[in-house]
């Protein structure tokens, strides 16, 4: 199944339709992904206007997400989609929900780093969260790609990473708890960062969930809840 | 798709309990879950052998059949199995009415047409495109209801009763008792059992139609074919005649041509895709229209196909 798949409907409005729905999930996604790298920038560079406008996007987010949910159930009443185009619809619904969260976590980030800025900075400035953030803000962008260019190989690339992610987050969680342990004053703050912390790894699931999604869409097989070895297995069968 | 609760105990695999005893002391839970749940594998293999229990009722092997030079179906094979129903889709023209046909032998009237091939009916193997089996004794087993209803001028009893005085039922307590079975089993006995005498051209659309599945199912068949019993019903109609079907299935074995998809996906248990008298795929009609395996099945259900 390629992209070049959607053109050839009988109905050219139908065409349209789907068209339509697949470019305003990325630029849902576009927003999401500036929402989130302006979130985590502010972590180490605080900058009270580019949190103020994280959360004003929030809300064109939040009604694109009402938009695309509509035209969705309208193509479901209207159409009758079947298999790849019935995948479509699926995999956008579920889609869209993962990303509005990924929004929903950008803007917990910013928030939190609003309140970071205020407090004593570490002297490493928070370079872990940095790494950390960027390493997310690349999953996030990849899995975007691989939805625009249906690259499932690149989706397969998302899904390994987020091992890497969640390593990263128990090794920060450790550290913090050191930091607790040795110096109960920076409590708060490591609190605060451990919300981060928390925030970004789920950012990273909700990446990994839409590149499975993104494998269903393709391949037609739920990989949720399956191996990553498996995954990689079962798409290396072919389609008949 | 499958449905597990992330984090349930039986899908962490290896580990002995909810959370690893390595990582109890720093109080960090693990985030990592995998594998499949136990349970839903479980009730996968389940509904997986349930479909494959269902014995098979009828084989096709090898099928061909011409309207003089012309091959109208070109090698079919496929087994239909028992108190399933399965639905046969394709664009007009593939040959699924064809193909509906053989199976009571309504061809054998058509000048220079000739089957090859066979149409086996078990447990007994009677092949039913032979020339050998009387198309009398094929069609007191294989019913059919057609696209439009084709109620005789008769009575609703007597269109009902048709095939039990010919198969030499005469006792009138018997066909009293044969007639109310039928009409129940079509869901119309409530709305005709005081009006069994009146014409049966009076009944509306729908109801016809029910009545000429009565008929159908009066003398007990072990197959039932529909040609597009729907395309000339309004919505409501349509709706009772696939509670029907799905009903049906209790008792008799469904073959369904239909040129509704979404009909077809609601009321089948397995698809049958036909194009240009080929069989292009088979399969279970869950399967067919999520995820069909080929490309040409993929355009038509999805409107590609043009």
């Amino acid at each position: 199944m390629s992209t070049e798949g959607l053109s050839h409907h009988i109905s050219s409005r139908y065409n349209e339709d789907l068209e339509r729905l697949r470019s305003s999930v990325l630029e849902m996604g576009g927003l999401v992904e500036r929402q989130l790298s302006q979130a985590i920038g502010g972590i180490t560079e605080p900058d009270v206007k580019v949190m103020l406008r994280v959360a004003q996007e929030e809300l064109r987010v939040n009604q694109l997400e009402r938009s695309i949910d509509e035209d969705c159930s309208r193509i479901l009443a209207t159409r009758g989609p079947a298999a790849s185009d019935l995948r479509l619809i699926i995999t956008i619904l579920k889609t869209i929900t993962d990303l509005e969260r990924i929004g929903d976590e950008g803007e917990k980030v910013a928030a939190i780093a609003a309140r970071l800025a205020a407090r004593e900075r570490p002297n490493n400035r928070y370079r872990e969260l940095r790494n950390l953030g960027e390493l997310v803000i690349a999953m996030v962008h990849d899995t975007l790609d691989a939805f625009a260019r249906y690259d499932t190989t690149l989706a397969l690339q998302v899904l390994r990473r987020d091992r890497t992610v969640d390593e990263e987050y128990e090794a920060i969680h450790r550290q913090n708890i050191t930091f607790m342990m040795e110096d109960p004053r920076s409590i708060g703050r490591a609190l605060d960062v451990m919300w981060v912390v928390r925030a970004l790894e789920r950012i990273g699931d909700h990446a990994k969930n839409i590149c499975e999604y993104l494998i269903y869409l393709v391949h037609g097989k739920d990989v949720r809840h399956t191996k990553l070895e498996e995954i990689e297995k079962e798409l290396q069968s072919p389609r008949a | 798709m499958a449905t597990v609760v992330k984090g349930m105990p039986s899908e962490r695999g290896s580990s002995t309990g909810f959370f690893p005893a390595s990582d109890i002391d720093t109080g960090v839970i693990p985030i990592r879950t995998s594998g499949r749940g136990m349970l839903q594998v479980a009730v996968d293999e389940a509904r997986r052998s349930a479909a494959l229990q269902a014995p098979i009722k009828t084989r096709v092997e090898h099928l061909n059949f011409y309207y003089g030079e012309f091959k109208a179906l070109k090698d079919l094979n496929m087994e239909i199995r028992e108190k399933q129903v399965t639905a046969l889709i394709g664009p007009s023209g593939c040959g699924k009415s064809t193909f509906l046909r053989c199976f009571n032998r309504m061809h054998d009237l058509t000048p220079a047409c000739r089957y090859e091939g066979n149409i086996t009916l078990l447990p007994e193997n009677m092949d039913l495109v032979s020339q050998a089996i009387d198309p009398i004794e094929v069609r007191m087993r294989i019913g059919m209801v057609f696209q439009k209803p084709n109620p005789f001028p008769k009575s609703v009893f007597e269109n009902v009763a048709y095939g039990l005085r010919i198969r030499g039922v005469r006792s009138h307590i018997r066909l009293r008792e044969e007639v109310e079975k039928a009409l129940r089993g079509s869901a119309l006995w409530d709305e005709v059992k005081d009006r069994l005498s009146s014409s049966a051209l009076s009944l509306s659309g729908g109801q016809q139609q029910r009545l000429c599945i009565a008929r159908a199912l009066a003398t007990n068949p072990e197959i039932l074919l529909f040609d597009e019993p729907t395309s000339a019903l309004d919505p409501i109609a349509t709706a009772r005649i696939e509670e029907l079907i799905a009903a049906l299935r209790e008792q008799v074995t469904v073959l369904i041509v239909t040129h509704n998809m979404q009909q077809a996906a609601r009321v089948s248990d397995y698809t049958a895709f036909m194009y240009l008298g080929e069989l292009i795929e088979f399969d279970e009609t869950s399967k067919i229209f999520t995820n069909p395996g080929r490309k040409a099945t993929e355009d038509y259900i999805t409107g590609r196909y043009g």
